[in-house]
């Protein structure tokens, strides 16, 4: 039996490992963390149905049967190359023959604390959408750090993304969704509250996306301000202070909110540019894999029996990721059949 | 506020700063606003500190404001500035130290943009040497001035007479810093703790003994800003400034704003003079102002200098109330005398705003 080696437990490592096993391969996945699941771990709920991101990684756990090999809490430490096969050797002490490699090691959030004027660190009252997550899947209060319900929330896109300063230029996808998605979380959990979403663009490119975004605008009254945070600063009440020009009216603003939440982007993983050096894969400006061809072969990597998928290649939605691994499992399996 | 997430950022932005043996440059306009401040710089490196520090007086102006005000050619800059180089290497210095904030971003941003356009440098040198014959090295440091009292702060705090505490309650002082805009925001790597949450004088603050208070217009302009001041037509701008900050700071209660730029005491100081006679509003405690201070006249107080000595007698805002906080002496009626003895003048009182 052929043998297929993941390297990266996430939701993309995942289904393309049950996918493989299904076709009849020899699976490993390894895994860095000690559980599968990567960031849906710390996710609450998703865009766009708002469906509870604990199902939707219950159902892609439960298919990981016996038969899968896990590595939990290791690392891939070399990779030889033969004729035939590759030779992993993984931290745990195991030395794998694999017959081809799935690279799905996902994506870094943006360190927040790089966008300095915004204060993530320093002001009590700034968090991250990552954060807000963190909060509601814990089935906490979004509160002030006074204890108080915040009644005015400030929600900065594009945090980390489209951001030559940060040195990051591409659009991380999921950001303008997810802040519509937590925006409206946030007026459901705490009705009398004013919530301001500063923008740039709206990139509303999914289906229903933009049914969400009329929906939080009509049916919850979340406001919608086109411009870019250009600083925020700590008031003497721990409310924060917002200065943006609104490019609509042409007109500098300023503002107080309670609370701020930065919608942090998606950056190459740490783990990416590790595996890198050890497979020999090339990567592109932007910090993620490059891939064989945009349109017809986005699962394949510059190296013969290397493949990649989900987010190592780009910033991506779970269904495209999911839809990816997908399609990263039959290009697998073609190889292995030549 | 969290000042672990602050010292975390103060990490990144360091920089080499050289520990002796410096080529001084002095600032076009410092020494008409604060007549002192440099003269003390030099006193406290030569005397306090024992470090060779050598000024030419044949440097001239780096030409900042003019080029902010873009009425000279890059070309013209950065030939200026080749020339103030050929003097440091002229002298055997490559340790080079900028008394105004402007100069150093101007100095820096023309080293920077050397390095990626090096046929400029090469012009520049062309230039240089077709109006003068002279030619140059690059320095192998470059620091502003405010740099070397930060590296320093702590010898400084060691031979202070003076801390930062408030006599009467035991209390650190509460300070405010702005720190010039030139001196970080360009090249943020190139200032101590870099451009949003600079490190340069809070550092010194708290060698000194006193309490850093941050406040929400802190990054705000000071009022300079060259063409909200030059331009006499956009004066508003810059009084409107100046105000907005005092707005913000007043809550805190500061004792007194520190400096490092030769502008913003200048107008942070003035200022607030202009809004006492205009609107009636004082921002210091009992009528007086909040007093200004420049990084020099800082390190003067605390080693003991007579305050007379450091020019704090040229201030608009009366400086007395802080130095009564602290605890030093001074001697009102040496205040309006210069070094020979003789009486330099006394200001009007203004109407509303209380002076000694």
């Amino acid at each position: 039996m052929k043998h297929v080696l993941v390297i990266g437990g996430g939701v993309a490592g995942m289904e393309a490992s049950v996918r493989l096993s299904q076709m009849g391969y020899a699976v490993s996945i390894v895994e860095q963390s000690d559980k599968l699941g990567g960031k849906l771990n710390r996710w609450h709920s998703l865009s766009p149905d708002n469906s509870n991101a604990s199902d939707l990684l219950g159902k892609l756990k439960s298919q990981i049967h016996q038969g899968i090999h896990k590595h939990l809490n290791t690392e891939v430490l070399s990779v030889i190359k033969n004729k035939l096969h590759f030779v992993v050797g993984l931290s745990d002490g195991t030395d794998l023959k694999t017959d081809a490699i799935l690279v799905s090691t996902g994506f870094d959030v943006f360190d927040a604390q790089k966008k300095e004027e915004y204060g993530y660190g320093i002001y009590d009252n700034v968090i991250t959408s990552a954060d807000l997550e963190q909060i509601f899947r814990d089935e906490d209060e979004l509160k002030t750090t006074s204890g108080t319900a915040p009644k005015r929330i400030g929600i900065i896109h594009c945090v980390g993304s489209r951001d030559e300063k940060a040195g990051h230029t591409y659009c991380s996808q999921v950001c303008c969704i997810t802040a519509v998605k937590q925006a409206i979380e946030i007026k459901e959990h705490l009705p009398d509250s004013e919530v301001f979403c500063f923008y740039m663009d709206l990139r509303m490119f999914g289906r229903k996306f933009e049914d969400i975004y009329r929906d939080a605008q009509v049916k919850h009254g979340i406001q919608f301000i086109r411009g870019r945070l250009s600083e925020a600063f700590e008031n003497p009440d721990g409310s924060v202070m917002l200065k943006a020009e609104d490019t609509l009216l042409g007109k500098p603003l300023k503002m107080n909110v309670d609370k701020v939440i930065l919608m942090v982007g998606m950056i190459a993983s740490a783990k990416t540019k590790k595996i890198k050096e050890l497979l020999n894969l090339q990567i592109e400006d932007d910090g993620f894999y490059s891939i064989a061809d945009t349109h017809y072969e986005s699962t394949k990597s510059s190296v013969p029996g290397i493949f990649v998928a989900g987010a190592c290649t780009g910033p991506k939605t779970i269904e495209n990721t999911i839809n990816d691994a997908r399609a990263a499992a039959i290009q697998i399996s073609e190889y292995l059949k030549q | 506020m969290k000042l672990e997430g602050k010292k975390t950022l103060w990490k990144e932005y360091q920089k080499e700063i050289a520990s002796d043996n410096y080529f001084y440059a002095r600032s076009c306009i410092r020494q008409n606003f604060f007549p002192a401040s440099e003269t003390t710089f030099l006193r406290v490196l030569r005397e306090e500190l024992g470090k060779t520090i050598h000024e030419d007086a044949r440097h001239t102006t780096c030409t900042g404001i003019v080029y902010h005000s873009d009425l000279v050619t890059i070309e013209t800059t950065m030939t200026v500035i080749a020339r103030q180089f050929s003097l440091m290497t002229q002298s055997g210095y490559l340790n080079y130290v900028a008394s105004c904030i402007t100069s150093f971003g101007l100095y820096t941003e023309i080293l920077d943009m050397w390095e990626h356009f090096p046929e400029m440098e090469q012009k520049a040198r062309e230039m240089l040497w077709k109006a003068t014959k002279r030619e140059f090295e690059k320095p192998k440091s470059l620091a502003h001035a405010s740099d070397i009292i930060y590296k320093f702060r702590n010898e400084i705090a060691a031979k202070s007479k003076y801390k930062l505490i408030n006599l009467n309650t035991g209390q650190p002082l509460k300070v405010v810093e702005h720190i010039g805009c030139h001196y970080s925001k360009m090249f943020p790597h190139k200032g101590i703790g870099g451009a949003e949450y600079p490190y340069v004088l809070v550092g010194m603050i708290e060698a000194f003994g006193g309490e850093v208070v941050d406040y929400p217009e802190r990054r705000h302009c000071c009022g300079f800003g060259f063409r909200q001041y030059i331009v006499k037509a956009n004066r508003g701008f810059s009084i409107a400034s100046s105000r907005k900050k005092f707005e913000s700071m007043t809550p805190y209660k500061p004792d007194f704003i520190l400096t490092n730029c030769p502008g913003c005491p200048y107008f942070l100081d003035r200022w607030q003079y202009a809004i006492s006679e205009m609107e009636g509003i004082t921002y210091g405690e009992n009528g007086h102002g909040i007093p200004v201070l420049t990084y020099e006249e800082l390190t003067g107080i605390v080693l003991g200098y007579n305050p007379w000595d450091l020019g704090l007698q040229t201030h608009q805002v009366a400086v007395e109330p802080l130095l009564d906080k602290i605890g030093i002496p001074y001697d009102l009626s040496q205040k309006y005398l210069g070094s020979d003895g003789e009486f330099i003048g006394k200001p009007e009182k203004p109407s509303v705003l209380k002076v000694y």
